[in-house]
C-alpha cells in the first residue's frame, strides 16, 4: 500500500515488457501469440481479488493458474490480486451467477451457459464471445472413453457402447456441461456413421439405456466409475480421464479414444456488471488474457486441457492424441439450437431417457 | 426418595432372571448392530483420515481453506445457537403454559423446518434473497449480500435447526404441567421470577439436550447451506462443504481428515452431554437429601 508511486511506475514499465516476455518462464520462444486479437497482457496497476466461478473438472488448473497469475502481477506491478474459486457443475454455476453469485469472471464448460448469464441477467454484455480469441475459449478438449484396466469389453469405438452388457457412466445432461458434450459427442459421430438423425436418435437411445445412473456433475460420475466402481466404459472431457488416469495409475483404468468425436470448446468471459460495480475490470481482463499467454496455455496443457498456441501444443503433442473432431456450430447449428432440440423441457432427451431401465 | 435405589436395584435381578441364552442372544444382537453401523463407520473414518500419516492429517486441518471451513462452522453455530434456545425456549413456554388461539397451528409452524427437505429450505433464500428474487435487488442496491455469503449460510442453517430446541422441550414442559408456575404466583411470584427460579431450573436438562442436538445439526448440516454457499473457498465453504470438494478432488486421506473433525466434535459433544448429566444427577441427589432433611422439621 505504502509504495503506490513505485507500483505505478511498474506499471508503465510493465506495460511496454509485459507482453509475453516477462512471462517465459515456460520454455516456449518469446514470439508473439498467434491468437488473432491477443494484445499483451497489461497486469492490474491496484490490489485486487477476483471471484472466478468455474466448472466441475477446473479445480486444479486453475489452482496453478492463479497462483501463477498473482506472480505475474506481483513481479510486474507489484499488485497483489487474489482469486477465489468455485466449483460445480456448470448449469448450477451459471444459475448461481444468475442469482447474484459475485463473479467477476467465469469459465464454465459451454458457451450456452454464459449465453445463459447473459440473457437471463444481462450481467455479461451479448457479445461476449467476440471479446476474446478463439471464440473466447483459450484451451480445448474433448470426449473420450476411460475403460477399466485392460479394457476387459474391448470398447474401441462409439458402437461398443450400445452393446448388451456394457454398462457406461455419464452425468445428466440437464445440469452438467460434460454430459452435453458427451451426448453431442454421440450425436454427432452416429450421423457422420449411419447418415440420419433418425439413426443418430436411435444409437444415442441404445446408448443411454446402458447408463445405469446419472450423475449430476463430470465429477460425480469420474468418482462413482473410479470409487465405487460402477460401469465399463467413462465418457469424460478428455482433462478429467487423462487427470483420473494420472491421479490413480495407468494399472487401473486406460484411455481409449474413439475414431471422432466432438472439439469442447469451454469460453471464459469477464462478467461485466460486476467488475464494473466492484472496479475489478482491469484485473479481470488480465486474467483471462492470462490465459491465452504462453504461461497460461503452458498450464493448460499441464493440466491436459489442449492449449490454442501452436508451440505449447507442439511442446505436450505426445499428449494429445489428433483426432477427428467436429464442432457443435457446424454439427448442431450452436448451441442455442442444440439446446433447444436436445435439452429443453421435453426435448429429444427427455422423449429418449426412460430412468431405470 | 428411598424408594428410587430400591427399585433400581430391583430392576437389574429381574433381568438377570431370564434364562441366559436369551440374555447372550439380546446383548449379541445388540453388540453386533452397534459394531456394524455405529463402531465400524467411525473407525473406517478415522482409518482413512490417517491413511498418508500425521503429517498428512494435519496438513489437511491447517490448510487455509480447511482454517477458512473450520471458522464459519463455527461462527454459524456460534450465531444459530443462542438465536435457536431462546426461540425454543419462547415457543416451548407459550405452547405449555398457556392456552391461546391459534396453538395448534403454530405448533404446526414450528415442525415445518422438519417436514421440508433442507435443500428447499435453501431455495426458499435463493427465491427470497437471490439477484432475482423478491427482496434481491433491493438489497443489491442497498449492497447488501445475503446469498451466496455468510449471511445466508446463517439463515439456512437457522431455518432447518430453528424446531430442535422447541420440540425437546415442549412435551417436557407439558407433562411438568403448570402446578409449580401457578403455586408460585399464588405466593406472589412475578412473571419473571416464576420463570427464572421454577420453569427454567425444571427444564435445564431438556434444553441442555435440545441445545447439543441443534450444534451437532448446525455443525452437520450440507442440504441447505450447499444450495446457498456459492461454493467459494476459504469464504463460504462450511465443514461439511468441504468434506465434499475434498473428496471430489481425489483428495480422500484430506476428505477423511475433516470428516474425523466433524465426528470428533460430535463424540466430544456427546461426552459432555453424558458427563453433564452424571454429575448433576449425582448433584441432584445430594441436594434433594440435604433438602429433606431440613423440610422435616420446619413444621
Amino acid at each position: 500500500m505504502c509504495k503506490r508511486p513505485l507500483t505505478w511506475m511498474m506499471a508503465a514499465v510493465a506495460a511496454v515488457a509485459a507482453g509475453g516476455v516477462s512471462l517465459v518462464r515456460a520454455q516456449a520462444p518469446a514470439t508473439q501469440p498467434a491468437a488473432p486479437t491477443s494484445a499483451p497482457v497489461v497486469a492490474p496497476a491496484r490490489d485486487a481479488t477476483l471471484l472466478n466461478v468455474s466448472y466441475d473438472p477446473t479445480r486444479e488448473l486453475y489452482a496453478e493458474v492463479n497462483a501463477a497469475f498473482a506472480r505475474f502481477c506481483q513481479e510486474t506491478t507489484g499488485a497483489t490480486v487474489r482469486v477465489k474459486q468455485s466449483h460445480g457443475g456448470s448449469g448450477k454455476q451459471a444459475r448461481a451467477v444468475i442469482d447474484g453469485l459475485e463473479a467477476d469472471v467465469v469459465t464454465l464448460a459451454l458457451a450456452f451457459d454464459v449465453d445463459a448469464i447473459a440473457e437471463k441477467s444481462g450481467l455479461i454484455a451479448k457479445d461476449w464471445q467476440q471479446r476474446l480469441p478463439h471464440n473466447s475459449t483459450p484451451y480445448t478438449s474433448t470426449i473420450v472413453f476411460l475403460v477399466r484396466k485392460g479394457n476387459p469389453k474391448g470398447v474401441k469405438d462409439w458402437d461398443d457402447l450400445v452393446r448388451p452388457g456394457v454398462t457406461v457412466i455419464t452425468p445428466n445432461p440437464k445440469t452438467s456441461g460434460g454430459a452435453r458434450w458427451n451426448y453431442l459427442a454421440a450425436w454427432g459421430s452416429a450421423r457422420h456413421k449411419y447418415g440420419s438423425d433418425a439413426a443418430a436418435r436411435e444409437f444415442v437411445t441404445k446408448l443411454y439405456r446402458n447408463v445405469p445412473v446419472l450423475d449430476s456433475g463430470a465429477r460425480g460420475s469420474t468418482t462413482t466409475f473410479v470409487q465405487r466402481g460402477l460401469g465399463d466404459v467413462l465418457l469424460a472431457w478428455e482433462n478429467e480421464a487423462l487427470l483420473a488416469q494420472a491421479q490413480l495409475g495407468p494399472d487401473k483404468v486406460e484411455l481409449v479414444s474413439p475414431s471422432e468425436s466432438i472439439l469442447a470448446e469451454p469460453p471464459v468471459a469477464v462478467v461485466d456488471k460486476v467488475v464494473d460495480r466492484r472496479g475489478t475490470r482491469t484485473a479481470a481482463e488480465a486474467y483471462l488474457r492470462f490465459l491465452y499467454e504462453p504461461a497460461g496455455q503452458e498450464i493448460a496443457a499441464k493440466h491436459y486441457y489442449r492449449p490454442r498456441l501452436p508451440e505449447v501444443a507442439a511442446k505436450y503433442a505426445d499428449r494429445f492424441k489428433p483426432l477427428k473432431l467436429f464442432t457443435v456450430d457446424a454439427e448442431f447449428g450452436g448451441w442455442a439450437k442444440a439446446h433447444a432440440e436436445h435439452f429443453a423441457d421435453g426435448a429429444t432427451f427427455d422423449q429418449i431417457y426412460e430412468p431405470g431401465r | 426418595m428411598t424408594t428410587a435405589p430400591l427399585t433400581a436395584a430391583a430392576r437389574p435381578s429381574r433381568a438377570t432372571a431370564e434364562p441366559w441364552p436369551v440374555r447372550v442372544l439380546l446383548l449379541g444382537v445388540a453388540g453386533v448392530f452397534l459394531g456394524l453401523f455405529l463402531v465400524l463407520p467411525l473407525v473406517a473414518v478415522f482409518a482413512q483420515a490417517l491413511e498418508n500419516g500425521l503429517a498428512a492429517y494435519g496438513a489437511a486441518l491447517v490448510d487455509p481453506d480447511a482454517r477458512g471451513a473450520i471458522g464459519l462452522t463455527m461462527l454459524t453455530a456460534a450465531i444459530v445457537l443462542p438465536l435457536n434456545v431462546v426461540f425454543g425456549v419462547a415457543a416451548a413456554w407459550a405452547i405449555a403454559k398457556f392456552e391461546f388461539r391459534g396453538k395448534s397451528l403454530l405448533l404446526t409452524l414450528i415442525d415445518l423446518p422438519f417436514a421440508v427437505s433442507p435443500v428447499i429450505s435453501g431455495l426458499i433464500y435463493v427465491l427470497l434473497f437471490g439477484a432475482q428474487g423478491w427482496l434481491g435487488p433491493w438489497l443489491a442496491a442497498h449492497g447488501i449480500k445475503v446469498i451466496f455469503a455468510v449471511p445466508g449460510i446463517v439463515l439456512a442453517t437457522l431455518f432447518v435447526t430453528c424446531p430442535l430446541v422447541a420440540r425437546e422441550l415442549i412435551p417436557l414442559m407439558q407433562s411438568q404441567g403448570t402446578e409449580e408456575e401457578e403455586a408460585a404466583l399464588v405466593l406472589g411470584a412475578r412473571g419473571g421470577q416464576v420463570f427464572w427460579r421454577v420453569t427454567l431450573p425444571n427444564i435445564k436438562w431438556g434444553l441442555l439436550y435440545g441445545a447439543i442436538l441443534c450444534n451437532a445439526r448446525a455443525m452437520g448440516e450440507f442440504g441447505a447451506v450447499s444450495v446457498v454457499s456459492g461454493h467459494i473457498r476459504g469464504l463460504t465453504n462450511t465443514l461439511t462443504l468441504h468434506v465434499e470438494i475434498l473428496y471430489n478432488e481425489y483428495n480422500f486421506a484430506g476428505a477423511f481428515a475433516v470428516a474425523s473433525l466433524l465426528t470428533l466434535l460430535a463424540l466430544v459433544t456427546l461426552g459432555a452431554k453424558q458427563l453433564v448429566e452424571w454429575r448433576t444427577r449425582r448433584g441432584g441427589r445430594a441436594e434433594r437429601a440435604a433438602e429433606a432433611a431440613p423440610a422435616g422439621g420446619i413444621p
